[in-house]
């Protein structure tokens, strides 16, 4: 019952309503405010690892900096998105950003927009463009259920990967391709073998028994017609020609 | 024997002291067997003991664990004088008995000397390390072997958890924690009896107790010497926590470099069932309490109360958002009360001695007592306890005895890598909660590491900034990020490559680490850097513009030469030289080619006239 | 490891999924290193991603992926041990084994790591081989106990 209740609180002086217990950043998103985020994606859970959603947030008469997107929302919280103290760390965020993510037009761009051209930090080249927002490890486990990507280690020797460096649960699915920020995971397709490069994930695709176009990797649908407990030759057809033949 | 009420308890209690009065004046030895002391050698005074006494020994003997003079281990008191010996060995061991415990005389050589007045010093009480000290929580160690409970009876054990149970409410308890003022003393300083409060009234069936020994702070060890000594004081206060918060289950997280803790407080739970203290309707009272034991993986930021929780749920230590408290929703997100081991260990004294009686220690804002281990450059190194209010002037030098070498003290740091460095000017400061934050440190958990004028402080922060990278779970890019860029600034300094700009630099970066991180790990990274720039700019100022390093510490930055006046040419530094970059014959005096030189310092460690300088 | 032994440890901790980390604690001080078929084991007796077995086994430092040498040499890098010169002692060891902390010697005799606080600051600065504390070192007691041990594994 108390979940649907209705909240009214302030973001930049103005008022606002949400159900109570959402998380804020979407609530400010929608309302068209402008709060950059990196980690945060509506299709996974929030985890608040990039910190540049962080706002300032006033309950209770005491005023704390968070990050907006794992922060539930209550009646009366008084949020400030651009503050001279969020201005200032968003900025050193991004420059720290940039000099794991050079090439990534995503965070080139956001730099930009907060006056940073370069970083004053040197460039580490082992990130290869990952910013560690952990998006592809979530939707790998929390989405797609395959759980073929994880972090690794702690620090600054934290990354994601497959475990021991084989990537035996990939079913090459695209999804963490598609939710990575900056990029640096590519999906490519030669003849009949489909790679996600940066897992180094190589598989065989199925051709379509109509069209002969491979069009998805064996593996993955095997992974599918498992789980959703389908026939063997559910997934003869490509997309395209199943939806003609309907 | 299973006790079902308050009454038999006391009537075990007074069956154990008749029977201990009755030997009253009985020879007895006790030797500390902790592993401060086991590192100097215990284990062998305590098998040359069992040896020598022999099974059928009229003489009592009794391992227990910490005294706290770390420094004089192996520390081996005579009963019934209290006879203090001090760096006792194997060999020792039969004069002791003979002529200490059968004869009463005492064997000089093993007492110890205090350096000032070169007095020779009998009894634990009038050590100058001991005098001042408080030894409210710590001081029972030494009466008690761990692994026999009766011990802890026969010293007034669970009669706190027997009134707490049987004389007090829930409501009161948790009252009379919060009139105490009793402060979290793992480094937080949260008012114990409010998390109490907030965790009793959450909504919710289930509510667990944690009790933190995660003690990662380098350099610290009062959490370990506590359950490896007196695990059933931090159990009871468990119980009687549980009890006013209405928990049933609770968890004691032990960090995995500490096994004989581990062993220790194992015994103890097992001990405390057999006797009716733990497990279903304890006393006969009706309140069902137990405990598990769950083992740490070797990370620092498994301290973290969140990441503490994910670590007992069988997940990596990393912390989560606390917007909804702990005390709400924590482990498993059921209600939890989590609180460190002294602060655990503090609650029966305040339920047996009352609020007024405990509330007089101390300080208006920190009352009681606080265990701190006083290492590093300091002559008398070991856990102490103090009362809250005393100054750091009168640890260093009543209590620590000074700086060795008769060196000049620099600073102490206090509250380990989230702390910070408090210098000589400020030695009168006060252990207190407030007094320390303010001046840009923290009480932390005890830890406070002394440092002379051959400390270099910027070695000093780059060294912390190195744990805290090392030990960042790495989830926040302002913690992770944040930390290993102040080391890059820190390690290029240390090595003659600072450039202007590169304090204001650390400046920043700093101020981002705090703001943005979500945990305290985080959150206090940069204090160590921002201290010793507050306190010690001139010190990266000689770095950075003079490529010269004050203390004679960063490799890169000294030069180490033979004084040709003081050297006698005995060859030992050219023979034991790693990189043979030691000229010289018998009867010449050696020189050290710089080019080759890699600055390791054994030269000066085998030199027998001390004839190796270092700029 | 032996399918008996692992069900042996895994019956111990009630095969309860909450248990991994001690659950791999106990493989790690049988094995001395996790082996990754067991850890696949695990992973499936458990119904835990392996995924998340091998975030814990690379997170925390008890754990060692690879087997660990028959002498462990640990260096305490601890704030006392700091102060009281314990990096040039790490450097001494690090010159005469060939390796960095965390690393194994070719012949699997040595494993050098560090520890970042043992807690018996009184005897500063600690190096402990094998379990036995050796305190109050300097670089050059370090080398001649080291070549102590490996005079005494030669004749055994």
């Amino acid at each position: 019952m108390s979940e649907k209740e209705l909240v009214k609180f302030q973001i930049d002086g103005l008022e606002v309503e949400a159900e109570k217990g959402q998380m804020l950043l979407p609530v400010a998103l929608e309302y068209g405010f402008e709060i950059p985020h990196l980690c945060y994606h509506e299709a996974v859970s929030p985890y608040g690892a990039c910190r540049l959603c962080l706002v300032e947030v006033t309950k209770g008469g005491r005023t704390k900096m968070t990050t907006s997107c794992n922060y539930p929302v209550d009646a009366g919280i008084e949020v400030a998105t651009a503050t001279e103290n969020v201005l200032r760390a968003r900025r050193m965020i991004l420059e720290l950003l940039l000099a794991r993510a050079p090439k990534s037009e995503h965070i080139v761009k956001m730099a930009k927009a907060m006056g940073i051209e370069e970083s004053r930090f040197s460039v580490i080249e082992e990130a290869d463009g990952c910013i560690l927002c952990g998006l592809c490890e979530r939707v790998c486990r929390e989405v797609v259920g395959a759980n073929a990507i994880t972090f690794v280690s702690r620090g600054d020797r934290r990354e994601v990967a497959p475990p021991f460096w084989d990537p035996l649960a990939c079913i090459a699915c695209g999804a963490c391709v598609y939710v990575c920020p900056t990029d640096c995971i590519k999906m490519e397709e030669h003849g009949d073998e489909r790679t996600i490069v940066r897992w180094k994930r190589t598989l065989k695709m199925q051709p379509c028994q109509s069209c002969g176009k491979p069009f998805a990797p064996q593996f993955q649908l095997d992974w599918i017609i498992d789980r959703a407990q389908l026939s063997k030759d559910f997934y003869e057809l490509c997309p395209v020609c199943r939806k003609q033949k309907k | 024997m299973h006790l079902k009420s308050p009454e038999e308890l006391e009537q075990l209690r007074t069956k154990i002291l008749e029977e201990r009065k009755a030997q009253e004046g009985k020879k007895g030895i006790v030797l500390c067997t902790g592993t401060g002391c086991r590192g100097a050698g215990a284990l062998e005074v305590y098998e040359a003991f069992k040896k020598e006494l022999g099974s059928k020994s009229a003489i009592d003997f009794k391992s227990t664990c910490c005294h706290g003079f770390c420094e004089r281990g192996p520390i081996t008191v005579v009963e019934p004088m209290g006879t203090f010996y001090q760096r006792v060995t194997p060999d020792d061991v039969p004069h002791i008995i003979a002529e200490t415990v059968q004869k009463g005389q005492i064997i000089e050589d093993l007492l110890y000397q205090d350096p000032k007045t070169e007095q020779k010093i009998p009894t634990e009480k009038d050590i100058p390390f001991y005098k001042k000290q408080h030894r409210l929580v710590f001081g029972h160690n030494r009466l008690i072997d761990p692994t026999r409970i009766e011990d802890y009876v026969a010293n007034g054990g669970y009669q706190a958890l027997a009134k707490a149970l049987f004389h007090l409410s829930p409501d009161e308890i948790i009252e009379e924690v919060k009139r105490a003022g009793l402060r979290g003393r793992g480094g937080g300083g949260f008012p114990a009896g409010r998390k109490w409060e907030s965790c009793r009234r959450a909504p919710g069936d289930l509510r667990y107790v944690i009790c933190n020994c995660d003690e990662g702070d380098p350099g610290a060890y009062m959490d370990r010497s506590l359950m490896e000594g007196n695990p059933h004081r931090v159990l009871e206060g468990m119980i009687i926590g549980a009890y006013a918060i209405g928990s049933r289950e609770g968890y004691v997280y032990v960090r995995n470099e500490y096994p004989l803790a581990v062993e220790n407080v194992g015994i103890a739970i097992e001990q405390a069932h057999k006797m009716g203290f733990l497990g279903q309707n304890i006393l006969g009272s009706g309140f069902d309490f137990d405990v598990k034991i769950s083992k740490g993986g070797g990370a620092f930021v498994a301290g973290e109360s969140t990441a503490l929780m994910a670590s007992i749920e069988g997940y990596v230590a990393e912390p989560r958002a606390k917007h909804i408290h702990t005390v709400e929703s924590g482990l498993w997100d059921k209600p939890t009360n989590l609180n460190n081991v002294e602060t655990w260990a503090n609650v029966p004294v305040i339920i047996e001695k009352g609020v007024d009686w405990y509330s007089k220690i101390g300080t208006e804002g920190s009352k009681g007592t606080k265990i701190f281990s006083l290492v590093g450059k300091i002559n008398n190194t070991g856990l102490i306890e103090v009362p809250m209010g005393m100054t750091l002037r009168e640890i260093v030098y009543d209590i620590g005895g000074g700086i060795p070498g008769g060196k000049r003290f620099k600073a102490v740091q206090t509250g380990g890598p989230s702390g910070g460095c408090i210098p000589e000017e400020m030695l009168d400061l006060p252990v207190d909660f407030d007094a320390l934050t303010k001046a840009g440190s923290m009480m932390g958990s005890g830890g406070m590491i002394v440092m002379d004028e051959s400390t270099c402080m910027v070695d000093v922060a780059k060294y912390f900034t190195h744990f805290l990278k090392d030990e960042s779970c790495g989830k926040c890019t302002s913690c992770r990020d944040g930390t290993l860029r102040m080391y890059e600034i820190l390690d290029a300094i240390t090595k003659g490559k600072g450039k202007d700009g590169d304090i204001e630099l650390l400046e920043e970066i700093g101020w981002a680490t705090t703001e943005a991180s979500l945990c305290a790990l985080g959150g206090t990274a940069a204090n160590p850097v921002l201290s010793t720039i507050r306190y010690f700019r001139d010190e990266y100022e000689a770095h950075i513009r003079d490529k010269r390093c004050p203390a004679g510490v960063c490799p890169d930055l000294i030069t180490y030469t033979i004084d040709p006046e003081a050297c006698i040419a005995c060859m030992k530094c050219k023979k034991e030289c790693p990189t043979k970059a030691i000229t010289g014959e018998k009867k010449v005096p050696h020189e050290i080619i710089q080019a080759k030189c890699i600055k390791c310092g054994t030269c000066k460690e085998v030199c027998p006239v001390d004839a190796v300088k270092v700029e | 490891m032996k399918s008996a032994q692992l069900e042996k440890i895994l019956k111990a901790h009630d095969n309860q999924s909450s248990n991994v980390l001690a659950i791999l604690q106990d493989i790690q001080a049988t094995k001395n290193y996790l082996p990754r078929k067991t850890l696949e084991e695990v992973a499936e007796k458990l119904q835990i991603p392996l995924a998340q077995i091998y975030h814990l086994a690379t997170f925390y430092r008890a754990f060692s992926l690879t087997p660990r040498g028959r002498h462990l040499v640990t260096v305490c890098t601890g704030t006392a041990c700091h102060v009281k010169g314990a990096a040039s002692i790490l450097n001494t060891l690090e010159r005469e084994l060939k390796v960095q902390p965390g690393e194994t010697t070719g012949d699997q005799e040595y494993t050098l790591e560090t520890v970042n606080c043992l807690g018996s600051c009184a005897l500063a600065p600690l190096v402990v081989i094998d379990g036995h504390y050796h305190g109050r070192m300097l670089g050059t007691r370090a080398l001649s106990l080291l070549k102590g041990e490996k005079d005494a594994s030669k004749k055994s």
